[in-house]
């Protein structure tokens, strides 16, 4: 029997505000446990919560991004569950009336483009994270309480674990790309639940779907569900049948394991908020938020390969993160020739951010300075070779490489009238290689022009050189 | 009608531990109220919108700032029983994990 897979996803997303969602407490990430925190993220009796203009404004920048319709008319509602993280005994969040629906995200696996559909986004509060002692006690801190989430569910479009993989890094990058959120799995600001059914080719009907959680990265979200698509099928093919089961992907042996069945349906009694009126959703701020959208990866990539003449892998790189592509465009912008800036930001500063596990913005590299030092490249003031000296002390001390070039005195020496003498003195001093050149032995040009720049001290031009070495060998 | 296993249901819901007694007296009670509610049920409701809200208000949002209210955390922890560096010490939870936020 063979199987078609159908998946779905359910990613939460904390959206970068300064307070809340429902009060005017500090977002903060690693303070003190319980320290950012007030009577309302306690759930005291007689406290109201209010809405954070800034977290709607950015869920609709997201909504917007992801093509969705927007939802005029909207109210929040309360989901009941008791839970230590979750001191009011409720989460506010809109179940009836979500943010947004009918979205969509176009990926690309193996070179085939496929949309996927979002069934809808809703915004609501994070609950506060429990952590668990060797003492047989739980601990509860409250500091994440009430951040506010923007919770997008994609519609049973996915088909595969590697569509999945796709799915979220276009979510990841889009949603980075409007600002709305730092979208960093490892520190919690974008999660990820999922759920997998199969069901045999050609069935109308979805078969059980079993879900899966504790999923730290994108890998392991592929990972479990090639694990799980297998595990199913396996559980089919033996005359069995999938239950309605939360499993969670283990690392260490790359399966998925059973975490509870899931009996009956959750029971979480959805009521309209009574302590939030509703909201009408005006045009004239939906046109405002769009018209502050910034280019998205996708148009910048087609751009960078269109009109910049960027490598299609390359221009896919360089907008990973807006902060590169950012840094790039204004790189170029200060005259920095694009493919050249391409290469650097590919290849050093990459390199560089790997090996000192650091964020490009995190470093005292400027765009303006990665252009200079690029001019000076281009203008044969410097070397490549000697460039890579001035990178790492721009990027280390922040220093401005025309000046630092000329201090150290590594401008490259292109002058003939230089040249030529310190040429001719090292062809005299070197007969044997000159017979040896008469003679067709390459080696001794690549000899020659070791010995000149050793007596340049690696300041000679070697384009300039080369052409000056060839003339003077020929004369000889 | 409430049975007695919907009584039961959401007591477990809300982690309410009820003797037999209690479940009997909370079925006939609730049984009323929902009879009760029920009338409104029979209320005309054609081409009404469904009330959400009780308050004409819409749009009511808070500027993102920052506000101290001068609230401690020793303040805010003082009807916790059992607190551990700042933490609030509840009973192991481990079984569930993290919630469905």
């Amino acid at each position: 029997m063979n199987f078609e897979t159908t998946i779905g996803l359910e990613v939460h997303v904390e959206l970068k505000t300064k307070t809340k969602m429902f009060s005017p407490s500090p977002v903060t990430y690693g303070a003190e446990p319980n320290t950012s925190t007030n009577v309302i993220d306690f759930g005291f009796p007689g406290v109201l919560p209010t809405v954070n203009r800034e977290a709607y404004r950015l869920g609709l920048m997201v909504a917007l991004a992801l093509h969705a319709d927007i939802t005029k008319y909207t109210h929040f509602d309360r989901k009941n569950y008791f839970y230590p993280d979750n001191p009011k005994a409720y989460q506010i969040t809109q179940a009836e009336e979500p943010l947004a629906t009918n979205g969509w995200l176009e990926i690309e696996v193996n070179g085939v483009k496929k949309k996927i559909g979002i069934e809808e986004m809703h915004v609501e509060e994070d609950a506060g994270k429990n952590t668990h002692g060797d003492d047989g006690y739980s601990y509860v801190d409250l500091n994440r309480q009430g951040t506010p989430l923007i919770e997008i569910v994609s519609k049973p479009d996915i088909a595969s674990p590697d569509e999945a993989y796709a799915y979220l890094e276009q979510l990841r990058k889009t949603i980075q790309f409007t600002g709305a959120s730092d979208v960093k799995m490892e520190e919690g600001s974008m999660r990820v639940d999922t759920n997998i059914s199969i069901s045999p080719i050609g069935s109308d009907k979805l078969g059980q779907k079993a879900e899966l959680k504790n999923l730290n990265s994108f890998n392991h979200v592929r990972l479990g569900l090639a694990y799980e698509e297998k595990r199913q099928a396996q559980v089919i093919m033996a005359g069995g049948s999938v239950r309605p089961e939360t499993r969670r992907f283990d690392e260490a042996s790359g399966e998925t394991i059973l975490m509870r069945v899931k009996e009956g349906k959750d029971d979480y009694r959805y009521f309209p908020e009574p302590d939030l009126p509703a909201f009408e959703i005006e045009d004239d701020w939906i046109n405002e938020i769009q018209s502050e959208i910034p280019e998205m990866p996708d148009k910048r990539r087609s751009r960078y390969i269109n009109e910049l003449g960027i490598p299609e892998y390359d221009a896919g790189v360089l907008t990973q993160t807006k902060e590169m592509s950012d840094f790039f465009e204004a790189t170029i912008a200060d005259g920095a020739n694009a493919k050249l800036a391409s290469n650097w930001l590919m290849g050093e500063v990459s390199a560089y951010l790997n090996a000192n596990k650091l964020d490009l913005l995190a470093t005292k590299l400027t765009p303006v300075n990665l252009s200079t030092m690029i001019k000076l490249i281009q203008d044969g003031t410097i070397s490549s070779k000697i460039a890579k000296k001035v990178f790492q002390e721009t990027i280390k001390n922040g220093s401005e490489p025309k000046a630092w070039v000329e201090q150290k005195g590594l401008v490259q020496e292109s002058n003939p009238e230089v040249l030529t003498p310190i040429i001719t003195g090292i062809l005299d001093a070197n007969e044997q290689s000159i017979i040896d050149f008469k003679n067709g032995k390459d080696r001794a040009v690549g000899y020659l022009i070791g010995q000149i720049m050793k007596q340049t001290h690696g300041q000679a031009n070697p384009k300039v050189v080369n052409k000056i070495l060839m003339a003077e060998l020929n004369k000889r | 009608m409430i049975s007695k296993n919907d009584v039961t249901h959401v007591a477990n819901l809300a982690r309410l531990s009820l003797s037999q007694d209690e479940i009997d007296r909370f079925t006939s009670q609730l049984d009323q109220i929902i009879a009760m509610e029920d009338e409104l049920s029979h209320v005309e409701t054609e081409g009404v919108k469904p009330t959400t809200h009780i308050t004409d208000e819409v749009n009511v949002f808070r500027n993102d700032v920052v506000v101290n209210d001068g609230i401690t955390r020793e303040d805010l922890l003082s009807n916790v029983p059992e607190t551990k560096d700042g933490l609030i010490k509840v009973p192991s939870i481990i079984d569930k994990g993290e919630t469905d936020a």
